[in-house]
C-alpha cells in the first residue's frame, strides 16, 4: 500500500497556544481512516491545517509524495484534497445547485462535472428534491448532506470529513455512515473525524485516537473498538 | 405570566399599529406633494425627476464601491469617496491640461473615452494597492482597526487632492456636447444623455460580472464564508483584490463623469459626494448591489424633486430632507430597503 497522505510531527498553534503537538498519521490509498478524540483534542485543527486554512508551526504534510504544508488552500484543493468542514459551512444564500457548482470551482471538465453531479444527487436523493432551495433554509441534516456532496464535486482523491454526524438525528447519522461506505466503494479515500467513536470505528479500516494534541493510540479500527481504554474513554463502556 | 404576555403583546400591537399609521401618513403626504406639483406643472415635474435621476446614477457608481467592499470584508471603506475625488481631479488634468481639450468635438470625445479607460484602470489599481497595503493585514483584527485605517487612508488621499487641486474648487471647460433638445417642455441636456450612455452599460457590465462570471461566483462565495470559499479552491486574496478593483474602477468612472458634467473639481468632493453615496448604500441595504443603485436613484430623485418642484423646500433644505428620510427609513427598516435581517452581502 502506498501512503496517499502522510503527516509527520505536525505542530499547530493558535497564537502562543499549541493545539496540535507533534501529530503523525498516514492515510493509504483506498482506506477509510478515522481520527477520534474528545471535544477540543485538536481534530479540526489538524484537518484545517491539512487543507491549508492554517499554517503549521512545525512538521510536514505530504500528499502523493509532494510536500503541501504551507501551501495555500486553493493549491491544496487543486491537488485533489477536498474537505467537508465542521459545522457544514455551506453557502447559505446560494441554492443547492450553486453550492454544488462551487464544489467544482476548479474543474474544467464539463462532462465529468455533470457525471459527478448525478452521482452525488443519487447518493443524496434529498438534495435533488431541494435542488433550487437556498442552503440556509434547509434542515441541519440536509445541510450536512450538501456539505459532503459539495466536497465530492471537487473530484477528491482524498475526502476529509469533519464530524459529518454532528447534531443529526439517529436515523440521519446511520444514513451518513452508510453513505461514507458507498463513497469509499466509488474509489475515494477518506479521512474521517468523529466524536461518535463507535460508529466511526465501525466503518473505518484504521483509527487514530487524539488526546490534547497528541496521538494516544492507533491501529486497526476493529482492534481499537475492543480496546479497554478506548471503550472506557470514548465508547461509554 | 399570561397577563404579562398579553400586556406585552398588546403593547407590541399598538406600537406596530402606530408605526404603520405613521408610515401611511408619511407616504400619503409625499404622494400628495408629488401630485399637486405634477398637476401644477407636469413639465417641471419631469424636468426635476430627470435631473434627480442623472445625479442619482452618478451616486450609484460610487455607492457600489462602498457596498461591494462592505459585502465582501465588512469594512466601511471611508477612503472610497476620496478615490472618486482623485478620479475627478485626474480627469480634469488629463483632458484639459495634458491633452489640451477645452471644447466639444470628435477628437475631444476620443480623449474622453481614452480618459475613461485610463482613470478606471488607475483607480482600480490604487484601490487594489490600498487594500493590499493598508487593509489586508488587518483582516483578522478587531473591526475598529481597519475602520480607523480607512479614515487614515481617506485623509491621505484628500491631502493628495489638496496638493494637486489646490485648497479651493476649480472650474474647468468640458468636452461633452453642450446644448439640449426639448420634448414637450422638458429639456434634456446632451451631457445628461451622455452620462446615462456611459453609466448604464457600466452598471449592466458590473451586474453581469457579479452574477454570471466565475470571478463573480467567487466573490459571492467569499462574501458568505471565506474559509468555505478557500475549501472550494477559491483564491480569497485575489477575489478580494478583484472586488476592490471593480469598486475602484467605478469610482474612477464616476470621477470623470462628475468632472465633465459639472466642470468642477475640489479636494473635498470625496467628503460631499462620498457621504451621499455611502448613505445611498446604507439606504438600499449595505452589501446589497441592487440596493445601492436603488438607494442612489432614490436620493438623487428626492434631491431633484425637492430642488426643482414649484412647491418644495428648495435647494438649501435638500440635504436635510435626504437625511431626514434616511433617519426615518432606518428607524423602520434598520437593514435598509433591500437588506435582509441577517447581514445581507454581495
Ligand atoms: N480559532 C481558535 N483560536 C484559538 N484557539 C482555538 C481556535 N480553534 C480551536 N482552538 C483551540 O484549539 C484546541 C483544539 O481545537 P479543535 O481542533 O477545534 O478541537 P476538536 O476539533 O478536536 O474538537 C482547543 O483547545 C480549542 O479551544
Ligand atoms: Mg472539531
Amino acid at each position: 500500500m502506498s501512503a496517499l497522505l502522510e503527516v509527520k510531527d505536525l505542530q499547530v498553534a493558535y497564537g502562543s497556544i499549541l493545539a496540535v503537538k507533534g501529530l503523525s498519521l498516514t492515510v493509504n490509498q483506498g482506506e477509510i481512516v478515522t481520527l477520534i478524540g474528545s471535544n477540543g483534542a485538536g481534530k479540526s485543527t489538524t484537518l484545517r491545517t491539512i487543507s491549508g486554512l492554517l499554517k503549521p508551526k512545525a512538521g510536514t504534510i505530504t500528499f502523493e509524495g509532494e510536500r503541501i504544508d504551507g501551501k495555500s488552500g486553493h493549491d491544496i484543493v487543486s491537488k485533489g484534497l477536498c474537505q467537508s468542514p465542521e459545522g457544514r459551512r455551506i453557502f447559505p444564500r446560494m441554492s443547492v445547485r450553486e453550492n454544488l457548482d462551487l464544489g467544482a470551482f476548479l474543474r474544467n471538465d464539463k462532462d465529468g462535472i455533470e457525471a459527478d453531479r448525478e452521482r452525488v444527487l443519487d447518493l443524496f436523493p434529498r438534495l435533488r428534491e431541494r435542488y433550487e432551495q437556498k442552503g440556509g433554509t434547509m434542515s441541519g441534516g440536509e445541510q450536512q448532506m450538501l456539505a459532503v456532496a459539495r466536497a465530492m464535486m471537487g473530484a477528491p482523491k482524498l475526502l476529509l470529513l469533519d464530524e459529518p454526524s454532528m447534531g443529526l438525528a439517529p436515523v440521519l447519522v446511520d444514513m451518513i455512515f452508510e453513505t461514507i461506505i458507498k463513497i469509499r466503494e466509488q474509489g475515494i479515500t477518506i479521512l474521517l473525524i468523529e466524536q461518535n467513536a463507535a460508529a466511526a470505528l465501525e466503518v473505518a479500516d484504521r483509527a487514530y485516537v487524539l488526546e490534547s494534541g497528541l496521538i494516544k493510540m492507533s491501529g486497526k479500527a476493529s482492534d481499537l473498538a475492543k480496546d479497554e481504554a478506548v471503550t472506557k474513554a470514548y465508547l461509554g463502556g | 405570566m399570561s397577563i404579562f404576555t398579553s400586556g406585552y403583546q398588546a403593547r407590541q400591537l399598538r406600537r406596530r399599529y402606530l408605526e404603520r399609521s405613521l408610515g401611511t401618513v408619511a407616504a400619503f403626504a409625499i404622494l400628495f406633494w408629488l401630485t399637486i406639483n405634477f398637476l401644477k406643472s407636469p413639465s417641471q415635474f419631469f424636468q426635476a425627476s430627470l435631473i434627480g435621476l442623472s445625479n442619482g446614477i452618478l451616486y450609484a457608481l460610487i455607492a457600489l464601491g462602498y457596498t461591494l467592499v462592505y459585502g465582501i470584508i465588512e469594512l466601511i471603506n471611508f477612503a472610497h469617496g476620496d478615490l472618486f475625488m482623485l478620479g475627478a481631479v485626474f480627469s480634469a488634468n488629463f483632458i484639459t491640461i495634458w491633452f489640451g481639450k477645452e471644447s466639444s468635438g470628435p477628437s475631444a470625445w476620443g480623449v474622453f473615452f481614452l480618459c475613461l479607460l485610463v482613470v478606471m484602470t488607475l483607480s482600480a489599481t490604487v484601490n487594489v494597492g490600498i487594500e493590499r497595503f493598508a487593509y489586508r493585514r488587518l483582516r483578522r483584527a478587531p473591526k475598529l482597526a481597519p475602520l480607523i485605517t480607512a479614515v487614515g487612508v481617506s485623509f491621505c488621499l484628500q491631502f493628495v487632492g489638496l496638493r494637486w487641486n489646490g485648497s479651493g474648487p476649480k472650474t474647468w471647460d468640458t468636452v461633452l456636447p453642450a446644448g439640449a433638445f426639448h420634448i414637450s417642455g422638458v429639456s434634456i441636456d446632451y451631457t445628461t444623455l451622455f452620462s446615462f450612455a456611459v453609466t448604464v452599460p457600466l452598471l449592466l457590465l458590473m451586474s453581469w460580472i457579479v452574477t454570471r462570471t466565475r470571478q463573480g461566483k467567487a466573490m459571492r462565495a467569499t462574501a458568505q464564508d471565506q474559509d468555505a470559499a478557500r475549501l472550494m479552491g477559491i483564491n480569497v486574496d485575489r477575489t478580494i483584490s478583484f472586488t476592490f478593483a471593480l469598486g475602484g474602477a467605478l469610482a474612477g468612472a464616476a470621477g470623470l463623469l462628475f468632472q465633465q458634467t459639472r466642470g468642477l473639481t475640489s479636494y473635498n468632493l470625496g467628503y460631499q459626494l462620498g457621504l451621499i453615496a455611502f448613505t445611498s448604500a446604507v439606504m438600499g441595504g449595505i452589501g446589497n448591489l441592487q440596493g445601492a443603485v436603488l438607494g442612489a436613484l432614490l436620493i438623487g430623485l428626492i434631491q431633484g424633486l425637492n430642488d426643482g418642484l414649484p412647491i418644495g423646500l428648495g435647494q438649501q433644505w435638500s440635504q436635510t430632507v435626504v437625511f431626514s428620510i434616511l433617519i426615518l427609513l432606518m428607524a423602520f427598516r434598520p437593514t435598509g430597503l433591500l437588506g435582509k435581517p441577517t447581514t445581507e452581502k454581495v
